[in-house]
């Protein structure tokens, strides 16, 4: 059965687009059937990361307002075939999107896909709180930062209340992806640890994305960076997190990078 | 502690976590209950002073102050009278 799951964070440049993108490219390399959408009506940017920017026609609004066919808008990745990608609208308002309108495409792609990632915007207005509205499953994506754990409690909070799940009283299921995390210097304790993280915001944790240079290179070349170097550290810590996302069970570790001596004196290079 | 952390700045973590941890407390009551606790507080008190006496709304001040354990919510009322220049509520 078909999962939405909705990528989600409150605060703004935490990750929330690059890990829909990881999480979608690694889910459909395991041959699972995928489509991204990108709830940021007016700063749409899953289609650049993506790599997809110049082959947008149509977008997500277009479809709830019945302009264009789904199956016109939606944009086949060129590396995976069963990856697909529905943008925002770039230049229409927002309150073009209706609960109505999101719902029925929703259940429509429930039915071509096994899964249906929703890139939220950040904020907590009307484009954040549709693309939670029929989530199944939430990742809430958090960095280890004062003002994004704050914000992510928030946004529990509202997955606990404002969604469908929520208000026919049943449990929706939300997991922690911790990014940009630098082991050495939480250890040095000048950054709180997964653990403070945990403690705080106590929900179940997915995985632990390592801060690293393969982010900003993946998306300069418009590649989800489990496609552009799915070695890199950032990579497989998204590839163990997309497959807790399947129910697999997937020892996490703490990534830690493991520095030569002359790598120690000279600091890093470029790869 | 190790030798490392010994000539190293004080640790800053520790702080942070802290910090969130109380505000985050005070947060969810908020959030979570049926409206702003600080905003029931003050409408209620100077409800119960109007009755007395006429407030303006302007001269009414209201400071909080979250902590660990005790949380303190101040509210002065200025009443204008030449008899009692002013009169502070501490809640």
């Amino acid at each position: 059965m078909a999962k939405v799951l909705v990528v989600t964070s409150g605060k703004g440049g935490v990750g929330k687009t690059t890990s829909t993108a990881a999480l979608g490219a690694a889910l459909a390399h395991n041959g699972e059937k995928v489509v991204v959408i990108d709830f940021d009506v007016g700063l749409r940017n899953l289609d650049l990361v993506m790599g997809a920017e110049r082959r947008v026609v149509f977008d997500l609004i277009n479809v709830v307002q019945g302009d264009a066919k789904l199956s016109q808008a939606l944009i086949r990745d060129k590396r995976l075939e069963n990856l697909a990608l529905l943008p925002a609208s770039q230049t229409r308002d927002k309150d073009a999107l209706t609960e109505e309108g999101v719902a029925k495409v929703l259940n429509e792609l429930r039915e071509k896909f096994d899964w249906i990632i929703c890139d939220s915007p950040a904020g907590i207005e009307r484009g954040a709180t549709l693309a939670m509205r029929h989530a199944d499953v939430a990742v809430v994506v958090t960095n280890p930062e004062v003002s994004s754990v704050r914000d992510s409690d928030r946004i529990i909070g509202l997955l606990d209340s404002k969604t469908e799940k929520a208000e026919k009283g049943e449990r929706m299921e939300k997991h922690l992806l911790l990014t940009r995390y630098d082991t050495a210097r939480a250890e040095r304790g000048e950054m709180l640890k997964v653990d403070d993280v945990l403690e705080i915001l106590s929900i179940p944790l997915i995985g632990i994305i390592p801060e690293s240079e393969e982010v900003l290179r993946a998306s300069n070349v418009g590649t989800p960076v489990t496609l552009s170097n799915p070695n890199s550290m950032p990579a497989r810590a998204y590839f163990d997190a997309a497959r807790r996302l399947r129910g697999e069970s997937v020892e996490m570790s703490i990534p830690t990078e493991k520095k030569g001596l002359l790598n120690k004196l000279f600091g890093r290079r470029a790869a | 502690m190790s030798l490392m952390s010994f000539f190293s700045r004080r640790t800053t973590a520790p702080v942070a976590r802290d910090r969130l941890q109380i505000l985050l407390a005070h947060e969810r009551g908020i959030v979570g209950g049926k409206s702003d606790l600080v905003a029931l507080l003050r409408e209620e008190i100077l409800n119960v002073i109007g009755k007395h006496v006429s407030v303006e709304r302007e001269k009414v001040q209201i400071k909080l102050d979250r902590g660990d354990s005790i949380s303190t919510l101040e509210i002065e009322v200025e009443i204008p009278s030449p008899a009692s220049p002013r009169i502070a509520v501490n809640a």
